[in-house]
């Protein structure tokens, strides 16, 4: 089953695909046009992401060798953005990417999990891009909070697949769009760390509670963006996502 | 104790800390000195409200155990401009921020800064004027601490900087800075933050499979 939570004439509903556009939880049929999609899980805790998780990825970012052990950094709720949302591209920028990202949702209580068992502990499935903003990486705490933890820079969505729906996560193929283009297309079968391993790892030192993402890194064919662009990042079987990037004079508005 | 949003705490923000790296910041990895504020998450595993026992993993001897005074945060804080900054501010909070030691600051310290129970924290206090002495004390004796007077960013000028970013809302939590050098605690030890004007917090370091078992 997939679900998305949208906002509609006033309030927040759980919504499910429906052939005329969405179905609410009280059972209207509303066209997608007239809702507001919101990040698809509603109380997020912990939000893990993964950097050069994929060899093609590192590669193309001029790291010799793959890590050895996951990258993993942490982002706030306020990077968070539903299906359709803005991101803002900041006036000083020019080298802002996309990345295309299988992101897993935990849905219960996980402490030292075993790799065998890692699934059980997975409620589903959604999409994110995880925007990077390259003329700010400093080499502290790489990637660093001012290039991955910005408000708006995490668009996620637009629908959770339950985990159940999901024959082999680790066999999706991904692809990304900026305006109508292909220019990303990889397959989470290329991760170097895949969903079991990175339950069991950081399961291993700290626990992990439901709400809580798991952001799983992306392939290469990270390209610059200009304001304006639409950029879709997609994951098989799971839904297309889409945001709009606007420099700070559309964003703000010429007024600011 | 009342619950955390997200707690940001921000490395390398007390004068001398960044002197204490040397030449190293000029070098491979890190090539220059930071720009931005150097800043990184402790998520809500880590939390222990009220303090008490801390885990220190197998084969780990010691943990760092930095105080810290935590902002914590009234409004929603976005953009907001130094002479503004600290009308965002509610409460003041002491802490003790514990990691497992690590000279590298290149890449994000999950492993070592994010395990369950290493962000004790005791009561929120109102805000105070004036620069706070934080200060640790292992088994009674003083091992280290800092002024908020001696921030590289002060608090107005952090909030700023991070705001500028990262909208804060109700209930997160900014620390303002670690201090110069590395407090120790081995297992056992007794580690209390006392931070005038504001209040105390303390913890005991134990064998992590000890608080396992409590909690199986």
């Amino acid at each position: 089953m997939k679900r998305a939570r949208v906002a509609y004439a006033g309030q927040v509903y759980e919504a499910t695909p429906h052939d005329a556009g969405l179905k609410l939880a009280d059972g209207r049929v509303v066209a997608e046009s007239d809702v507001v999609w919101l990040p698809p899980v509603a109380n997020v805790g912990t939000i893990f992401a993964l950097g050069l998780n994929y060899a093609d990825h590192a590669k193309e970012l001029a790291f010799s060798k793959a890590p050895e052990e996951p990258l993993v950094f942490l982002k706030g709720p306020n990077t968070l953005l539903g299906h359709k949302g803005v991101t803002r591209m900041p006036a000083d920028v020019n080298q802002m990417h996309y990345e295309c990202e299988l992101t897993v949702v935990i849905g219960k209580t996980a402490r030292k999990v075993k790799r065998a068992d890692a699934y059980d502990y997975v409620a589903g499935y959604t999409v994110a891009n995880d925007y990077a903003l390259r003329e700010y990486l400093e080499n502290y705490y790489r990637p660093n909070l001012r290039v991955k933890n910005r408000d708006g820079c995490t668009p996620i969505g637009p629908w959770l697949t339950d985990a159940a729906d999901v024959a082999d996560p680790m066999n999706l193929k991904l692809q990304t769009t900026v305006n109508g283009k292909v220019t990303q297309s990889g397959s989470t079968k290329d991760m170097i760390f895949d969903v079991p391993f990175l339950i069991e790892y950081l399961s291993s030192f700290m626990t992990l509670s439901p709400g809580d993402l798991i952001l799983t890194g992306t392939p290469e064919g990270t390209v610059y963006l200009n304001s304006g662009d639409v950029i879709v990042t997609e994951v098989e079987g799971l839904g297309a996502l889409e945001n709009t990037v606007l420099r700070d004079d559309d964003y703000y508005g010429k007024a600011q | 104790m009342s619950a955390l949003g997200t707690v940001y705490g921000v490395i390398l923000n007390v004068q001398g800390a960044l002197e204490a790296l040397g030449d190293a910041v000029n070098t491979a990895p890190y090539k220059a000195p930071p720009k931005a504020p150097v800043l990184y998450i402790k998520p809500a595993n880590t939390f222990l409200p009220g303090g008490g026992p801390v885990g220190a993993p197998d084969g780990v001897e010691e943990l760092e155990v930095q105080p810290t005074l935590g902002l914590v945060f009234g409004r929603t804080a976005s953009r907001v401009s130094e002479a503004d900054a600290l009308d965002y501010v509610s409460g003041f909070l002491p802490v003790i921020d514990v990691t497992v030691p690590h000279a590298s600051v290149y890449r994000p310290a999950i492993r070592q800064r994010c395990r369950d129970g290493f962000l004790p924290y005791g009561a929120v206090a109102a805000p105070t004027r004036g620069a706070v002495d934080v200060r640790v004390q292992i088994n009674g004796q003083d091992a280290g601490g800092f002024s908020t007077g001696d921030l590289v960013r002060p608090i107005a000028r952090l909030i700023a900087d991070v705001t500028d970013f990262i909208t804060l809302s109700p209930g997160d939590v900014l620390l303002v800075g670690l201090g110069v050098g590395s407090p120790r605690a081995k297992i056992g030890d007794q580690v209390t933050a006392t931070l005038s004007g504001v209040g105390d917090v303390s913890c005991t370091i134990v064998p992590e499979a000890q608080i396992e078992e409590r909690a199986a």
